[in-house]
């Protein structure tokens, strides 16, 4: 028996490829080395609660039934129809600087307006850069790396304004500290302060178990406990995969959305590049503190979605020095969309840069006690942002790189991958691809978009 | 199938693609483009589906008979007319 699609991956990227190759009668196959669905974004249940990692937001907003944009255009590839995300928009997110503070919804207008009032004088400067973000071909697979910095500077002069149009977008996507190639921004940019937030009230287990159902229901194969332990191959084509429990599965192709670091290790007994800049892990991670709380969030006056805050004088954005850098942060209040009825408790999830090596490596004594050590500090930095509300706090969970890199197998427990993105998903081995985070398409939708784009691509017509 | 039954095909198609457009009053000799959504994502799919589910293999060189209703139906009444409708 051999599978047309061995999918790596039981993530948005690899199932939404699933999708698309088992929709047009391949056989296929998708791997999953964990105990459950999800990759980068999954959910767990930990005390009799549900929790979500990685989705904050689904970025890309569009209200149902829109014929245009990347929602609309996932939805269709996927012959999904809008009420299966049952997507609520956001409220309103801040952007929180030392003496300066940007407001957003999904209305782009309002952000100008924002901007008009804050920064008078960047505001001719503001929408000539949003010109040149609409005339950018940011999914265009032969574009090359350019610095957004550079551009974004070109058009605004004033740093602290740069830094916090950088801020959100660098927290939801960037692999590379300090600054992001630009197609990327446009991507980032788009998604977030064009199209804007939305979430299932249900959270992020509704949009996999989506995918997965439809998955199956057209066919498809998920093996859940089945690492992938090597690819083998054989005259430049990748001929099977061994999982880990020494299973070897054939395939005529092979699409992995492990990452690219990750997948080439997977090779690693061929001629295969390991020290290849091209292939080099990203090192941006991130910790989590997430508090259940014992009321909404609304009912002490909190009814910011997301808020973006940076203490410093300047956004630094790359690996800290310390195990956490506490200058600067993302708070998100799932609670805080337009739902038509409350969620069942009260949640705030406080995200941080992390050092990956401070965390990978800790005896199990030492690491419990780094995290109760930073939960505190973060919690501290945050509620200078929003009411205090630790009072209210009725059980907490934390997660780190080291939490990440178990669950998903990414090097270093990085989360927007590689600083190098494979735009065209193509590798040394003629019918292995990428898919996923290293690919390139950033966010919650450009994942899935990542794994449809592939699997067009190369896929469907072999 | 006749090409009112080939005509139905196609619409089904459409419809599959693009669940939230109107299509009750398509013009066939207008352009789908100028009518509706579909960029060349949704363009690959309407062959796609017609691989699927008739086996019709459309070369990319024909892809310029798809382009209005009246085209494609006409493009695939030799293709189809051996086929039982669905």
């Amino acid at each position: 028996m051999k599978y047309d699609t061995i999918i790596i991956g039981a993530g948005l990227s690899g199932l939404a490829a699933g999708i698309r190759l088992a929709y047009f009668e391949k056989r296929v196959c998708v791997l999953e080395r964990h105990t459950t669905i999800g990759g980068l974004n999954s959910f767990y249940r930990l005390r009799d609660r549900n929790h979500d990692v990685g989705l904050h937001a689904i970025t890309n907003y569009a209200e149902p039934g829109t014929k245009t944009g990347p929602l609309s255009k996932l939805l269709r590839q996927l012959r999904l129809r809008w009420d299966d995300f049952n997507l609520s928009p956001q409220l309103e997110s801040t952007i929180a600087f030392p003496g300066r503070k940007l407001r957003f919804t999904n209305d782009f207008e309002f952000l100008c307006q924002q901007v008009a009032d804050e920064f008078p004088d960047q505001i001719d400067g503001f929408r000539k850069l949003a010109a040149a973000v609409d005339a950018h071909d940011e999914l265009d697979l032969s574009n090359r790396e350019t610095s957004a910095r550079e551009i974004v500077s070109s058009h605004i002069t004033n740093p602290v304004l740069v830094d916090m149009i950088f801020c959100p977008l660098m927290f939801y996507g960037s692999p590379t500290p300090h600054d992001m190639d630009f197609s990327q921004f446009v991507i980032m940019f788009k998604s977030i302060f064009y199209e804007g937030f939305g979430r299932p009230y249900e959270g992020v287990r509704l949009i996999m178990k989506k995918l997965v159902r439809q998955f199956r229901s057209l066919g498809g194969e998920l093996k859940l406990r089945s690492g992938v332990q090597a690819i083998s191959s054989h005259k430049g084509r990748a001929t099977s995969v061994t999982l880990d429990n020494g299973e070897v599965l054939e395939a005529n192709n092979v699409l992995s959305s492990a990452g690219s670091a990750e997948t080439m290790r997977m090779c690693s007994n061929q001629t295969t590049p390991d020290n290849n800049e091209q292939f080099q892990p990203g090192k941006i991670s991130f910790t989590e503190t997430i508090f259940s709380l014992d009321r909404d969030p609304q009912d002490f006056c909190h009814r910011q979605t997301i808020i973006f805050y940076n203490d410093a004088e300047k956004f630094y954005y790359e690996n800290p020095e310390e195990q956490v850098d506490i200058r600067s942060g993302i708070i998100c209040s799932p609670n805080n969309f337009e739902y038509d009825e409350r969620l069942d408790e009260g949640r705030v999830r406080i995200t941080a840069l992390a050092n990956p090596d401070k965390w990978m490596n800790l005896p199990e004594e030492e690491y419990i006690a780094a995290k109760e050590h930073w939960c505190g500090e973060i919690v501290e930095a945050a509620v200078k942002h929003m009411p205090d509300f630790r009072d209210y706090v009725v059980d907490t969970d934390m997660f780190t790189p080291r939490t990440i890199k178990k669950y998903t197998g990414h090097i270093n427990g990085c989360v927007y991958g590689a600083p190098h993105k494979i735009r065209n998903g193509q590798t040394h081995l003629e019918n292995l691809f990428l898919c996923g985070t290293d690919q390139g398409f950033l966010g919650i939708v450009g994942s899935m978009l990542s794994g449809i784009t592939i699997a067009n691509l190369h896929l469907l017509h072999r | 199938m006749t090409s009112e039954e080939i005509r139905g095909v196609v619409l089904d198609i459409l419809t599959n693609i693009a669940p939230d457009e109107d299509l009750s009053d398509l013009d066939d000799g207008q352009p789908f483009r100028d009518q509706m959504e579909l960029d060349s994502m949704d363009f690959l799919d309407i062959v796609m589906e017609l691989r699927r589910q008739y086996r019709v293999q459309i070369p990319e060189e024909d892809y310029e008979n798809l382009i209005t209703m009246s085209s494609t139906v006409t493009y695939l009444t030799p293709m189809l007319k051996d086929v039982d409708k669905p």
